[in-house]
């Protein structure tokens, strides 16, 4: 596929989907004749019609019900939240339908649903619009939370999202969509609950997701100026989390840091933090350092949105003083 | 001086039912009534927890609806927290609907749903949901698939309805209105079967609702609305017949408001306190059995011998229901977090 731009990964995804099963179609707000706010289903609905590529009312709770509805009788629903934040109107359909109906139901009905779109925090869009929703959604029993970060993950984890057969809610961010990648010409397909070793390295163990991993990043190069190599894992699958890889690189490092957009109270980091506690606590040589948004609505201002969410500067200044046993 | 709603009214004399159709009608409604009477016996024993809504006095809409209209375990039924009787009249098994209530391993949600989530793939039951309202769009979801099996895979066999039954209460809540909206701008085959009966558990429905008349709000949505007397299982069953039609010919969904009211409490644990001694014996006059029974014996379609054996047929089964709820196994504490997931 050559160099190709991180929404048209996606729609590639969607697109090679709907084209091999003919159950999977796609709703929500804007999708069709306009394309999607983010253009991720651009022309999709003159290649597949307009039930396919459903444009609906502005009514999160009920298309959302919709869509569980029309999974449980057979079809394969991806509903695209035109910003994920919207989704706070569909939080009932997505945690007691989607997350917990087949539990409840006995196993009468399987939900194989993918909700997914622009998350996190973009470019001084305001509070309502800069939502860090995955630690809102982690605590509902039966959803699988994945966040994609690269062009390549993008692509490769929503196929499989779209093949599972349970409700998979999938982060994307809104300042990633331009990202450029090189992809593979054939088909791939990402496993959802893997975590992704980005860097190898021995001093600490670094675990992000989604836009932080490149603010990690870009804290590399000046951390290995200071002689410091950190693992850096991006831990896509946010539930269930990938216990494996995770404890392998503590195992090694003994020192962990978090570094995510969400916020703190309550956040992924404080799940996985919680997590090592209970598993790994003899494997660490110092307390487990969460780099995570302030506890505040993000606001519209650039310096003090900037001031909100985790820089690579902070992450290199905390690495340091974590390895350099300061913490 | 207690003011009802005039019923609307529904003239039995051009009604089209057989000896057969009659006696499945009352067969089913007994059935309604005999297992919401025995589930209020065994809470107050003991054998069943929980919140559990009666459905007694409302059996005309779901047997009206369900067996009147719909081919049980083929066309789609969804219901709310009050959904024992639909459960039944869609095929659920009385076995299986009780021992759900008992919590056991052979109840149609293996245990794990309860009074208010009967669930049953196989006959087509879509659930129980226990928020008010909830239930609306995901029944207009199952409608959705039907239109899309037949439009984009082209299978001609689809030509599944669904019915979606929900109260008076519901009908003041947003998923209600912004579903009608979807479901007549895509013209799906689905039925709104709203149970008016008069009551949101202490919140009587004029104090709810700016218009009272709920059939009326179809028309802003360009959909087909209808009043029915929800007492008369003949007069539930021609709108039903009616709507069904006009589902599978393409023409989309319709509004059926239903006057009805529940013999009993909101659900078993309200004292029932607030509804008057003259509503109430206004509405039990009208019991929906009783006049089944009448116009069949009228008719000469039924002997009071033939009810009477139906009466017994079906204490039966209920028994049999009890019986078989009792000795059945607990869920498996090791399979506790089955079902949580599609692979489990
Ligand atoms: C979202 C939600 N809010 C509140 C409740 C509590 N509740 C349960 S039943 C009920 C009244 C519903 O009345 P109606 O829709 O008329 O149905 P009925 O009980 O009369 O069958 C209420 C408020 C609930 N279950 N769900
Ligand atoms: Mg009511």
């Amino acid at each position: 596929m050559a160099e190709t731009v991180f929404f048209n990964a996606l729609r590639a995804a969607i697109d090679e989907e709907m084209a091999r099963d003919a159950t999977v179609f796609v709703l929500g707000e804007d999708v069709g004749h306009y394309g999607g706010s983010y253009k991720v289903t651009k022309n999709l609905y003159q290649k597949y019609g307009e039930l396919r590529v459903l444009d609906t009312p502005i009514a999160e709770n009920s298309f959302t019900g919709m869509a569980i509805g029309a999974a449980m009788t057979g079809l394969r629903p991806i509903i695209e939240g035109m910003n994920m934040g919207f989704l706070l109107l569909a939080f009932n359909q997505i945690a007691n339908n989607a997350g917990m109906l087949r539990y409840t139901s006995g196993g009468n009905f399987q939900i194989p649903l993918v909700i997914r779109g622009p998350g996190g925090v973009g470019r001084q869009l305001g509070a309502e619009h800069s939502q860090r929703l995955e630690a809102y959604f982690q605590a509902v029993p039966g959803l699988k939370i994945v966040a994609c970060s690269t062009p390549y993950n993008a692509k490769g984890l929503l196929k499989s999202a779209i093949r599972d057969n349970n409700p998979v809610l999938f982060f994307e961010h809104v300042l990633l969509y331009n990202l450029k990648e090189d992809l593979p010409e054939e088909e791939y397909l990402l496993p959802l609950d893997k975590a992704e070793l980005v860097q190898t390295g021995k001093d600490v163990t670094i675990l992000t997701y989604s836009r932080m991993r490149h603010h990690v990043l870009q804290a590399l190069p000046e951390l290995r100026q200071r002689g410091i190599q950190p693992e850096i894992i991006d831990l896509i699958s946010l539930r269930p989390l990938d216990w494996d890889t995770i404890s392998a690189s503590v195992r090694k490092t003994h020192r962990v840091m978090i570094v995510e957009e969400c916020m703190k109270t309550g956040g992924i980091g404080a799940e996985v933090t919680a997590g090592i506690m209970e598993r790994l606590f003899d494997e660490l040589d110092a307390p487990v350092v969460r780099l995570s948004s302030q506890d505040i609505p993000t606001p519209y201002n650039g310096t003090l949105e900037r001031l909100t969410v985790v820089q690579p500067e902070q992450i290199v200044s905390t690495v340091a003083d974590l390895v350099a046993k300061k913490i | 001086m207690l003011q009802e709603r005039p019923l609307p009214t529904f003239s039995p004399a051009a009604v089209q039912l057989s000896r057969e159709e009659g006696l499945a009608l009352y067969e089913d409604m007994v059935l309604g009534r005999i297992f919401e009477d025995k589930c209020a016996e065994m809470y107050y024993r003991g054998k069943m927890f929980g919140f559990v809504h009666l459905y007694n006095g409302q059996e005309a809409v779901a047997s009206g609806v369900i067996r009147g209209a719909l081919r049980p375990g083929v066309d789609y039924v969804c219901s709310t927290y009050r959904d024992h009787v639909h459960a039944l009249s869609a095929g659920v098994p009385a076995r299986e609907v009780m021992a759900e209530l008992f919590g056991k391993a052979t109840g149609c949600s293996k245990g794990r749903g309860g009074s208010m989530h009967m669930f049953s793939a196989k006959h087509r039951l879509l659930g129980g949901y226990a928020f008010v309202a909830e239930g609306i769009p995901v029944a207009a979801g199952a409608a959705f698939q039907t239109k899309y099996r037949r439009e984009v895979l082209g299978d001609t066999t689809a030509d599944e309805v669904t019915a979606c039954f929900f109260g008076d209460g519901a009908c003041n809540n947003g998923q209600f209105f912004e579903t009608l909206n979807m479901a007549a701008l895509w013209k799906l085959p689905i039925l709104f079967v709203v149970e008016n009966n008069k009551w949101a558990i202490g919140m009587a429905h004029e104090r709810a609702t700016s218009d009272p008349h709920i059939y009326k709000k179809a028309s802003v949505f360009n959909m087909v609305g209808v009043e029915v007397d929800g007492m008369d299982v003949l007069a539930v069953r021609e709108v039903a017949q009616t709507a069904v039609a006009r589902a599978r010919a393409g023409e989309g969904p319709t509004l059926i408001e239903a006057l009805t009211y529940r013999f009993r409490g909101h659900s078993l644990a309200d004292p029932d306190e607030l509804r008057s001694k003259e509503e109430k014996e206004f509405w039990l006059s009208r019991d929906p059995i009783k006049r089944l029974g009448s116009y069949l014996l009228e008719q000469d379609l039924a002997t009071n011998q033939d009810l009477k054996t139906i009466d017994q047929k079906i204490k039966q089964v209920v028994e049999d229901a009890v019986t078989f709820a009792e000795q059945s196994p607990e869920p498996d504490p090791r399979e506790l977090r089955r079902y949580i997931f599609a692979e489990d």
